[in-house]
């Protein structure tokens, strides 16, 4: 058989796996890959400005189609710049494949030029990692690691190839599926556990149905089994940040998002509960509150792919270890099958209507300022009415819960944020992946001045690809959440939260070729924002907003989820130590 | 503001392992990544091939720890089975140490009639020192040093816990 270098082993891998985009940036020590990929031009390489944005941009490639996402950077600084990416992935089970270039085995450990020990920096915040340091292993790994990030519970992949491993050469044939050894997700769940939370379901007076990311993750199936068991059974549906869109936020029951920044229903509908379903999501602290409190008179049943999940935070009563779709398919068709019909609950949608009627995400509004929600409100007002396919990215902090809360999300894989790591810097990369991947979508990433500098120069990256993403920024001149935690926290002392020196962002816009549009009051918002979406190319909009506005309602730290504070007027400006001491 | 602990209890893992570069760093870095404790952790492969290891870990923590520590440790990709033997039944655990003891007279004669009770073993000696090889349970290998050291306990080198089901099943 004839022989292929490493290089072109990779290559052969990814055409025969598939990948369509690889985001990433050359260096010495990934040269002869770069050299195999420049004969292969049915693989787009997307050149990015600095690694953090290719591994983001890979996220959202892979959050916005299912696919996964494949970042390719060199060894020593391009893997490390890689990191914050491949964490964030980590933590919100994005399927991701991460090749970096490595020096040569034989400098290994002799701190080379650009040498970094990439698997032992790389190895706690990956799902798994490998070093390659023979050719004929590479097709076996990069096979084997495609299928290890995108089965299971989804994650990232590092591969890390040396130099003299993508040169020398090796036989190369498609590499048949193989049985792995050791790692066997379970995705079926067990019977029993299907029983019990069909029957607690049916029997429940007070039921909800908590979904995660877990839903978005397993596919659209689940989605729209989700939205059948809800109909089913009549319970009510709230969700995390990462799993927006699973249930339609125009749908009948649904509740709004739960935990720090959620609604007054989704919240205490949680808190007097009987029964929660927990689909696909894992108790997180954003989600619980203080865990003493946490829906205290309630039975509970997970559902989770990932066996660590559960039992990790909250204990529960029945744990379902499965993938979503297929739990979510077993409880319908079992419920079916026992002729179960929806309980009568409107004792329950009474009380759900009380609470409901606090109308906890209202805000105050005045003539002269534009109110940040009032701007996603409007923002979402205006991409529906296009009848387009909307895909909304955001970095992190006030902007980021205002969009959770004001746009309204009705589809899975329509909503892109950094749930788990929150990380700023996110949004904009996430944009340009997802654009890659949807281009005939109109994508926006929502953003707030601070964190849109943390990868602003991936405008160039959106430029030089034709990308017509949109920025809309809301622009405060604070790190808003900080200024707010300093606020309630700290009695308003704002240590370095101002965002001094900020850049004309429409004269930014203009030097990378985009379209720039401010919006400085309220008169202005609805064209501003019409504008933005009629302008053909990339376009950074700079809605100024109220300064100080904070993102309520709010459950500050360890506090209940009956203990929101729904206005600023509740806030007291200090906090205990123990509450401090809370992230 | 004080920070405050829960109860721990000591437990007894063994694990399987593919036997590929980087899997002790994988476990032992879990253990540091997630705050747990690890007492001991042996590592030995086990199979003709040399393909698979077994990993006995002793840990302590609240039970809900020990559980999570577990999971954790089974979502590793080159984890093959973890098992806890201190819930799974009867077990027996060995340990392996080394004891090097100097004293000359009455010391000596003292440190060789303990060696007898304990069943340890003389595996080198000069005018002035034993080393003895001891096996057993942690405890017993405890004590045999606390005593040694009452005599001249220069130094102890120790394996740590290697463990296994009773029984005529694998784990």
């Amino acid at each position: 058989m004839a022989e292929k270098s490493g290089a072109d082993i990779l290559v052969e891998c990814l055409l025969d796996l598939g990948v369509e985009v690889v985001f990433g940036y050359p260096g010495g020590a990934v040269l002869p890959i770069y050299d195999a990929l420049f004969n292969h031009p049915t693989i787009k390489h997307v050149l990015v400005r600095h690694e953090q944005g290719a591994t983001h941009m890979a996220e959202g490639y892979a959050r916005s189609t299912g696919k996964p996402g494949v970042v390719l950077v060199t060894s020593g600084p391009g893997a490390t710049n890689a990191v914050t990416g491949i964490t964030d992935a980590l933590m919100d089970s994005i399927p991701m494949v991460v090749i970096t270039g490595q020096v040569p085995t034989q400098l290994i450990g002799t701190d080379a030029f650009q040498e970094a020990d990439t698997v032992g920096i790389t190895r706690h915040c990956t799902k798994h990692n490998y070093l390659v340091k023979d050719p004929a292993k590479l097709a076996g790994v990069i096979h084997e690691a495609f299928h290890i990030a995108t089965t299971g519970r989804p994650g990232p992949v590092v591969i890390d190839i040396p130099k003299n491993v993508q040169i020398a050469t090796a036989p190369y044939k498609r590499p048949e599926p193989v049985a792995h050894a050791s790692y066997h997700p379970q995705t079926k769940a067990d019977a029993a556990g299907i029983d019990a939370a069909v029957e607690m379901l049916a029997a429940a007076e007070r039921p909800v149905f908590y979904t995660g990311g877990g839903v978005i993750n397993s596919g659209p199936e689940a989605s729209t089994l989700l939205r059948e068991l809800a109909a089913m059974t009549g319970a009510p549906v709230t969700s995390t940040l990462m799993g927006l869109g699973a249930y339609p936020a125009t749908g009948p029951q649904w509740l709004g998002m739960l935990g720090m920044h959620g609604t007054y229903e989704a919240n205490f509908a949680m808190n007097k509960a009987d029964l929660i379903i927990c689909v696909g999501a894992r108790f997180d602290d954003r989600v619980t509150g203080r865990l003493d409190a946490f829906a205290p008179n309630s039975r509970k049943v997970h559902i989770d792919i990932d066996r660590s999940s559960i039992n990790k935070i909250v204990d529960v009563d029945v744990a379902i270890v499965a993938d979503v779709g297929s739990a979510l398919s077993d409880m319908v068709a079992l419920w079916k099958a026992r002729g179960h019909e929806a309980a009568d609950l409107s004792a329950w949608w009474a009380q759900i209507d009380g609470w409901r009627a606090k109308k906890s995400l209202d805000y105050a509004e005045n003539a002269t300022e534009i109110m940040p929600q009032r701007a996603i409100a409007d923002l979402y007002k205006a991409c529906t009415a296009t009848g387009k396919d909307i895909i909304i990215t955001t970095e992190v902090g006030q902007h980021q819960m205002w969009a959770a809360q004001h746009f309204g999300f009705d589809a899975p894989n329509k909503w892109l944020t950094s749930g788990g790591l929150g990380t700023m810097g996110y949004g904009f990369p996430a944009a340009i992946g997802a654009q890659m991947g949807n281009p005939d979508s109109l994508v926006i990433c929502v953003a707030g001045d601070a964190s849109i500098q943390m990868n602003i120069q991936e405008m160039g990256t959106a430029s030089q690809y034709r990308l017509p993403v949109k920025i809309f920024i809301l622009n405060n001149e604070y790190m808003g959440m900080v200024r707010q935690w300093q606020e309630l926290t700290y009695q308003s002392r704002y240590s370095n939260s101002y965002s001094d020196s900020l850049p004309d962002f429409v004269k930014l816009a203009e030097a990378y070729g985009w379209t720039g549009i401010r919006i400085d009051g309220p008169d202005d918002l609805e064209s501003g924002i019409r504008a933005m979406i009629d302008t053909p190319g990339p376009v950074i909009v700079d809605c100024r907003v109220a300064k100080l506005s904070n993102c309520f309602p709010m459950i500050p730290s360890g506090a209940a989820h009956t203990e929101m504070l729904l206005d600023p007027s509740q806030v007291k400006g200090s906090m205990t130590d123990e509450a401090k001491a809370l992230v | 503001m004080h920070i405050q602990e829960e109860l721990s209890q000591r437990h007894v893992l063994s694990l399987t392992v593919s036997n590929e570069a980087g899997i002790l760093a994988r476990i032992a870095g879990l253990f540091t990544a997630r705050g747990y404790n690890i007492d001991s952790l042996t590592v030995a492969d086990i199979t003709q091939d040399h393909g698979v290891s077994r990993i006995t870990i002793v840990t302590n923590g609240p039970p809900k720890v020990i559980d999570q520590i577990m999971a954790q440790l089974d979502r590793l990709v080159p984890v093959h089975k973890v098992t806890d033997l201190t819930e799974s039944g009867p077990f027996v655990e060995r340990e392996l140490a080394l004891v090097k003891v100097a004293g000359v007279g009455e010391d000596r004669i003292e440190a060789l009639r303990l060696a007898d009770v304990f069943r340890a073993k003389v595996v080198d000696t000069t005018i002035e020192s034993f080393i003895f090889e001891i096996t057993g349970t942690t405890d017993k290998v405890d004590n045999f040093v606390g005593l040694m050291r009452q005599i001249g306990l220069v130094e102890v080198g120790r394996t740590g816990v290697v463990g296994l089901i009773r029984g005529k099943e694998a784990i």
